[in-house]
């Protein structure tokens, strides 16, 4: 059993201690000590990384290290996301700041051998973005461009800590808000601060903070609850679950900051079920901050109490809607119900709520620790501080990015992202999944705040944010995010059940070539009922992709409607594949691969043929053949 | 229906047990019954009703409402395709194609054989390998290109069905 801590000065006598460890990692602070013999190595964990066999690689470093017995000179660090998925598995050095990339678990060998007891930086291995002007010798993290333009509040630690360890955390100045909020200041106070700092609710809405607390702070009554919204169901987004897997604690400091503030004394985490790595690190964090007394009873000393409890969801994108969330912690179907009263007046159990996102929760140590000014010189307009994007889809450097609001999307697009791969054009963002919208070329110079967003026809969301090129069909797009919609509506109110059924089905239409015209300003009328009469968020913004689509892209619904054409070929009743036989050379290969034997011919000696009855069009046989014999139309 | 054996019933007669006096307990108690069974059987619904007092009618309503409970056994190899935005856009239909026509079991269904179930799953989050597929656990990233996704499956397929794969 560790120490419990209770007073600031214990609280700074574990960060002291911690900073000699943490000094090789935290940018600016590199002083050269007898530590730097010190290795850090630090090794991404967070679910790219982990898909990419990163726990194996890091068991056999732990193996390697204990083999040279060199515990004392070397720590192997776990750590959360890097933002740099795509590069994934990432393992980063200090105080060399070498960051290798694609690293596979037989290369633990030769990081230990050749770069820790070599002390020779491993030239053949990938490494990320060599810095043209050290000549590629010592990068600075921070520097590289994908890093360059972010600013990192939400992430600070992400990647930077080991999420499994509370220590590391105080180390980072971790648990002084919370010291500072319960010893030196009201609940007042506290809700004053955020209110000035701007705050807005990151999971897309955009309410005020601070607004929301005052709401569940003048409520009468002792039971008050306080729930952290890490449901994050928007398709395509994943910097909540990154903030969780990196940087726990930070979630468990806002959240006690925040039921400090509003009078509660129970708060839940309500996290979907696909993210076991995100709930398995909050259940060490919560065990860890329970004794070390951060949580629970008489924190601190102040006699303010605070426990938290996990529940899981269980695939129901409705959940994120905060009634439905509150159903759903209550053991019930997750359905909407009508508001008001809204949570703050009645919520989980009937008493005052206040339910915050993840990335929301993230930046309320900073906030109280920096104060209001500090953050609220960041931004632009009503939209303060930062925002992540998880960017995603057909663009170079996909990963998680944390901006100050006001950036383009061109900046995030292209100067972050590094744009779309394999020099294809860039057609399309989608932001907000499918409560959002997709937005062209045209809008690429807008500043991102929730306000121009919205103008634009799309929203913030969550943040995700989904790059489509050339290659992709919008009609196909729209269809996509109105399947899932269908999906996922409850079935409560009627223009949500039904009304994004009748959608999804003229979408079809259109998509497999039977669409008309009058379809089109069927489907704009049906939509805007369904944004007006829709009982919750789901059903409101569920029109937004084909409402969007259709004002950026009428000609691709026309092409499908009046030519039978999908000009992305991707549209699959709208495509042929065939055989070219003046460049087939007979290898087979294509036959080989197809999985519905549609493909026959004589290796060597006859060409090869496609049977259009039997052809799936699944397109295998088109990325294998190797002479560019199979066409597409 | 199966009779459940007596092993199972005292599983859960156990969680059942543990979660009886925990506020709002009917989806804990379902995941830890799906986690321990593989499914949720029909007598557990029973239980879990009679111990939080509601209908076995409105335990059913919670089970059907969430995606990720099932009521039926899933097959003995599990392919899951992820169909989120990322994922979709890099061509995740053309992989639940691919899978359909490789193992006979339809989309979020078991093969007659009961050999293979294939679940299109909500964004997994791990958008940068894009399309991600994932079989008995093991996570394949960027599935679409190159064969190790495919060749595996049709490892197991004829090591499972034999000759014809």
């Amino acid at each position: 059993m560790r120490e419990r801590i209770t007073t600031i000065e214990q609280l700074n006598t574990v960060k002291e201690a911690e900073k000699k460890y943490l000094h090789l990692r935290l940018q600016g602070n590199i002083e050269l000590t007898d530590d730097d013999q010190l290795f850090n190595i630090l090794v991404c964990s967070g679910t790219g990384c982990t898909a990419g066999e990163s726990a194996k690689l890091l068991e056999r470093l732990e193996e390697l290290v204990e083999e040279h017995e060199m515990e004392d000179k070397v720590r192997i660090i776990k750590t959360g996301c890097f933002g740099l998925c795509q590069k994934g598995p990432i393992v980063a050095i200090f105080p060399d700041r070498v960051f290798y990339t694609h690293v596979k678990p037989q290369d633990a060998d030769r990081i230990i051998q050749e770069h820790v007891i070599g002390g020779n930086i491993i030239r053949d291995m990938q490494m990320f973005d060599i810095d043209k002007e050290t000549g590629g010798k010592i990068y600075d993290i921070e520097k590289i461009g994908f890093y360059e333009k972010q600013h990192r509040i939400a992430l600070r630690n992400c990647g930077k800590i080991n999420p499994e360890n509370i220590y590391e955390y105080i180390g980072v100045s971790g648990y002084q808000a919370l010291y500072k909020c319960l010893k030196t200041m009201s609940p007042q106070e506290v809700i004053d601060v955020v209110k000035a700092s701007g705050l807005r609710g990151r999971g897309g809405a955009g309410f005020p903070t601070g607004v929301k607390w005052q709401f569940e702070k003048n409520q009468p009554g002792h039971e008050k609850y306080v729930i952290c919204n890490a449901d994050e169901g928007d398709p395509g987004a994943f910097m909540d679950r990154s903030i969780l897997e990196g940087d726990p604690h930070a979630i468990l400091e806002g959240m006690a900051i925040m039921a400090y503030a509003v009078g509660a004394h129970h708060g839940y985490i309500y996290i979907r079920a696909e993210y076991p790595i995100a709930v398995s690190r909050l259940r060490i964090a919560i065990a860890e901050a329970e004794e070390l007394g951060f949580l629970g009873k008489d924190i601190f000393g102040s006699g303010f109490d605070f426990d938290l409890e996990i529940r899981l969801g269980a695939g129901a994108f409705v959940c994120g809607e905060e009634t439905a969330l509150i159903a759903s912690i209550e053991g019930k179907r997750g359905m909407p119900s009508p508001k008001p009263p809204f949570p703050a007046v009645a919520g989980v159990w009937g008493k005052p709520t206040s339910i915050n996102n993840v990335e929301t929760i993230a930046n309320i140590a900073m906030i109280l620790r920096k104060g209001a000014e500090w953050y609220s010189a960041i931004g632009m307009g009503k939209s303060k501080g930062t925002k992540v994007f998880a960017l995603g889809g057909k663009i170079n450097n996909t990963g998680l990015v944390e901006i100050p609001m006001g950036t383009t999307l061109r900046e995030i697009i292209y100067d972050i992202g590094g744009g779309c791969p394999g020099g294809k054009k860039f057609k399309a963002v989608q932001t907000g999944g499918p409560s959002g919208g997709c937005l062209t070329e045209k809008e690429l110079d807008t500043p991102i705040t929730y306000e121009n967003l919205i103008a634009a026809g799309s929203m913030m969301g969550s943040g995700g944010m989904i790059v489509l090129d050339e290659d992709n069909c919008m009609v196909d797009v729209a269809r996509f995010y109105m399947e899932f919609i269908c999906d996922e509506s409850c079935g409560k109110c009627t223009p949500c059940r039904v009304g994004t059924k009748r959608l999804l089905e003229m979408l079809t239409k259109i998509t497999d070539g039977e669409g008309t015209m009058e379809m089109l300003d069927e489907m704009e009328e049906l939509c805007n009922e369904i944004k007006d009469t829709a009982l919750c968020g789901l059903g409101q913004t569920a029109p937004n992709p084909i409402l969007s689509t259709l004002r950026y892209f009428r000609d691709e619904y026309e092409a499908h409607i009046l030519e039978k054409r999908c000009p992305a070929h991707v549209c699959k009743n709208l495509l042929t594949y065939s055989i070219n036989p003046t460049k087939c050379r007979a290898c087979s290969i294509c036959a080989r691969n197809c999985p519905a034997e549609a493909i026959t011919g004589k290796p060597g000696k006859e060409v090869y043929k496609i049977d259009s009855t039997k052809c799936i069009k699944c397109g295998l046989c088109l990325s294998n053949c190797r002479f560019g014999a199979v066409e597409r139309h | 229906m199966a009779k459940l054996n007596g092993d199972a019933l005292g599983k859960i007669d156990e969680i059942v047990a543990r979660h009886r006096n925990q506020a709002g307990p009917c989806i804990e108690m379902l995941h830890e019954v799906q986690n321990e069974l593989g499914y949720i059987p029909f007598e557990a619904m029973e239980k879990i009703a009679e111990a939080t007092g509601t209908s076995v009618a409105e335990v059913y309503g919670v089970v059907m409402f969430y995606s990720q409970f099932t009521t039926e056994p899933k097959g003995k190899h599990v392919i899951n395709v992820c169909l989120g935005t990322a994922c979709y856009v890099k061509g995740a239909q053309q992989l639940v194609d691919r899978v359909e026509k490789m193992t006979g079991a339809a989309v979020n269904k078991t093969s007659a054989d009961g050999l293979f179930s294939l679940d299109a799953t909500r964004c997994l989050g791990a958008c940068g390998l894009a399309p991600v597929c994932i079989i008995d656990g093991k996570v394949y990233g960027n599935a679409l290109m190159g064969n190790s996704f495919t060749n595996e499956l049709r490892k197991i397929i004829l090591a499972e069905r034999g000759a014809k794969a």
